[in-house]
């Protein structure tokens, strides 16, 4: 069974969800396989660790060195790109974005989107917005438009459809656009060619993502594989690229080490088969690309992350997915469990600045905190600290001013009071050793039900001696002397 | 307040009291494991680029319209798409005119708004230059212009870019920093790495996905 959690339905039932998804063989399956392979692909392209380990050191020094700066740095990049030709606008919210866009689609008149992927259009669900209003966006990545024609969301941020596979998709495409079925992975590839360059050729408006926005030359760059994105951003007679606020980078040598990180831990590729850049419309003496170029710069919850020097540092972030990949709870829980935009653990640092703690209470415990995710991030994101703090800012109370948004979700009166009780044992030797005597001589009253505990595990009984009392007990039969 | 002026408050606000960090970039973490000798350079190209699945021929200057018209015959290609503007394009029609090739030559020269249908269906192969090689990455580096625009690249099922052997790089920090590329950049950049591909799929890896199925790179080594 498949699941089917529109981002737009969104409720907070991460555990019902991770239930479903941990019964589904082949889920587990599909997510097992590409994560195990994902793993190895990245081990590969890092041959040698002083030179990854080098690398990440500069790409987080670039990084946040762009946020020490970045104020100054969005205005410098959109001076560049304004003088370059391009139209710089500016979103707080989602809403504002999707009308912007809108706003410039409907001066074309236009009807026809093919959209490069993009993760900040995610964010926007712009796909829903335009199709409200008569536009048809559809989705040029093969992954995203596979998900796109079985109405689903991506389930991880480079592979959108790695949950299914290729008999699934095979039953789709036959389904949907009356295709003969084939599991031969190429057909179905070349079937996606096909129906989606007319779409290029015919679309009034691309819409595509960014992965670094340069300053100093006024330039976007888009990394990929397939050559959606260059059409997208080239065919159509306008380009509207949608990015959020944090993928300014200050100059242009400063990709060089963030586009070999980004492909190498995304897909254990040296790069990618292209890299965009694209510095403006298209010249009077150019005989294509856009007439228009616009950038959309979204601030969602970014400026409220970066209120906080400590959940700042979610904004390093290069979207290579690593994290995911590498990440125990997502290989087996797949990127869908998650219900937000962004899954795995990226997802759970950077979604409560978007959408509030309190809509994804139960995603910082949804974690072992094994530290691989932290381990591989390529531009050194603490991720387990950043769990870990919100974990304590999930259980903050709720009366009192939240340092992040929806935080005290998790706030409990009774856990407070136990804690409290823990500490007053803990501190007072006194009644540390009454308590230890009436637990192990009254051992056999131990309550037989703690909570979810026991839901899966026997409850835990004391022992018939403490350990002070066991020791205390050797010391003396020995004459005082450890043997 | 516009959306504008909010976000860049609300980022001033947060960073008062605080100054911007230095300047950090090392250039020998992006160099440094990235060096050749030249004549080392031809071959990392080339294996990296035969990784994923481009076909890479050594030529020189005199031989290279022959094999552009052995390659188009092979596959019979009834059509190419390449610039008469440019010394190539000339030098590829002198050679087709002389041996009478059968392969129509098909030239930009008009918006692509003029003959997008054709442009998409029709050319079945196109040929272009190329700015240069990076040998690090396996990587085609293309300044598109008004005599090879941006879709010639892209949209025909095949492509034949030309590369000249001195003009491969060590890797891409040392080009850009050789051609002083922060300068200004023209409107469009291209780092071409192999056909286009896609591993959407269970991962498992497809060619041509949206852009060309082939990719063939002829390095003249006499250049």
């Amino acid at each position: 069974m498949s699941q089917r959690i529109p981002v737009t339905e969104l409720t907070p039932d991460f555990r019902g969800r991770a239930e479903e998804a941990l019964a589904d063989g082949q889920l587990r399956n599909n997510f097992r396989v590409a994560m195990d392979s994902l793993m190895t692909k990245r081990a590969n392209a890092f041959p040698d660790a002083d030179e990854r380990e080098g690398l990440r050191e500069l790409g987080n020094r670039i990084k946040a060195g762009a946020l020490s700066r970045l104020p100054d740095l969005l205005e410098q990049l959109e001076q560049k790109l304004t003088e370059n030709g391009v139209k710089v606008h500016w979103a707080e919210t989602v809403e504002e974005a999707n009308s912007l866009v809108h706003g410039i689609i409907e001066a074309r008149k236009g009807s026809q989107v093919v959209k490069g992927k993009s993760m900040v259009s995610e964010e926007m669900e712009m796909n829903d917005y335009l199709a409200e209003r008569g536009v048809e966006c559809l989705e040029s990545d093969m992954g995203e438009y596979i998900v796109q024609l079985d109405n689903e969301k991506p389930s991880h941020i480079i592979m959108p459809a790695i949950h299914k596979n290729a008999r699934q998709v095979s039953k789709l495409f036959h389904d949907k656009l009356g295709e003969p079925e084939t599991e031969d992975v190429n057909q179905l590839i070349q079937i996606g060619r096909r129906t989606l360059r007319r779409k290029f050729m015919e679309a009034d408006v691309g819409v595509s993502g960014v992965n670094f926005a340069i300053a100093e030359t006024g330039t976007l760059l888009l990394v990929e594989n397939e050559g959606n994105g260059r059409m997208s951003t080239t065919a159509p007679p306008v380009h509207i690229a949608v990015t959020g606020i944090e993928k300014v980078v200050p100059n242009l040598r400063d990709v060089v080490p963030l586009v070999s990180l980004l492909t190498r831990s995304a897909l254990g590729q040296p790069i990618t088969t292209y890299v965009n850049l694209i510095s403006g419309p298209r010249k009077p003496d150019e005989l294509d690309g856009p007439e228009e170029v616009h950038l959309v710069l979204l601030d969602n919850g970014r400026t409220g992350a970066f209120a906080d020097a400590q959940m700042r540092q979610t904004l390093n972030c290069i979207r290579c997915g690593a994290c995911m990949n590498h990440c125990p709870v997502y290989t087996r829980v797949g990127g869908h469990t998650y219900g937000e935009v962004y899954p795995g653990p990226i997802g759970k640092i950077i979604t409560p600045h978007m959408a509030g703690l309190d809509k994804v209470p139960d995603h910082p415990s949804a974690s072992s905190l094994c530290g691989a995710c932290g381990e591989v991030c390529p531009v050194k994101i603490p991720i387990p600290e950043l769990l870990q703090r919100l974990r304590q800012e999930n259980v903050k109370n709720p009366e009192q001013p939240q340092q992040v948004k929806g935080g005290g979700a998790k706030y409990s009166r009774t856990e407070r009071w136990i804690w409290r009780g823990w500490q007053m044992l803990n501190t007072r030797p006194a009644l540390y050793r009454s308590f230890l005597w009436a637990a192990t001589r009254f051992r056999v009253l131990a309550p037989k039900k703690a909570g979810s505990w026991t839901e899966n595990h026997s409850a835990p009984v004391p022992a018939r001696r403490s350990l002070h009392d066991l020791a205390a007990r050797h010391l003396d039969q020995n004459g005082g002397r450890p043997s | 307040m516009s959306a504008r002026a909010n976000i860049l408050g609300k980022l001033r606000n947060s960073l008062a009291g605080t100054t911007p960090r230095p300047d950090e970039f090392d250039e020998r973490l992006v160099t440094a494991p990235w060096r050749y000798a030249p004549e080392d350079r031809i071959d990392r190209l080339r294996s990296l680029m035969e990784a994923v699945h481009t076909e890479v021929h050594p030529c020189r200057s005199d031989n290279w319209p022959e094999l552009v018209a052995e390659l188009l015959n092979k596959r019979n290609l009834t059509n190419l798409l390449c610039a008469p503007s440019r010394e190539h394009g000339r030098a590829l029609q002198a050679y087709f005119e002389a041996t009478e090739q059968k392969v129509e030559l098909l030239a930009y020269d008009q918006p692509v708004e003029a003959w997008k249908e054709e442009l998409f269906w029709n050319v079945e192969a196109s040929l272009t230059g190329t700015l240069g090689g990076i040998a690090a990455t396996g990587t085609l580096v293309l300044w598109p212009d008004r005599h090879e625009p941006r879709l010639m690249s892209l949209v025909p099922p095949v492509h034949i870019a030309l590369l000249k052997a001195s003009e491969i790089h060590d890797n891409l920090y040392d080009m850009m920093v050789a051609q002083d590329w922060a300068a200004g950049l023209p409107t469009n950049v291209l780092l071409v790495s192999g056909p286009s591909k896609t591993a959407d799929i269970e991962q498992v890896l497809a060619y041509g996905a949206h852009g060309p199925r082939e990719l063939i790179v002829l390095v003249l080594e006499d250049a």
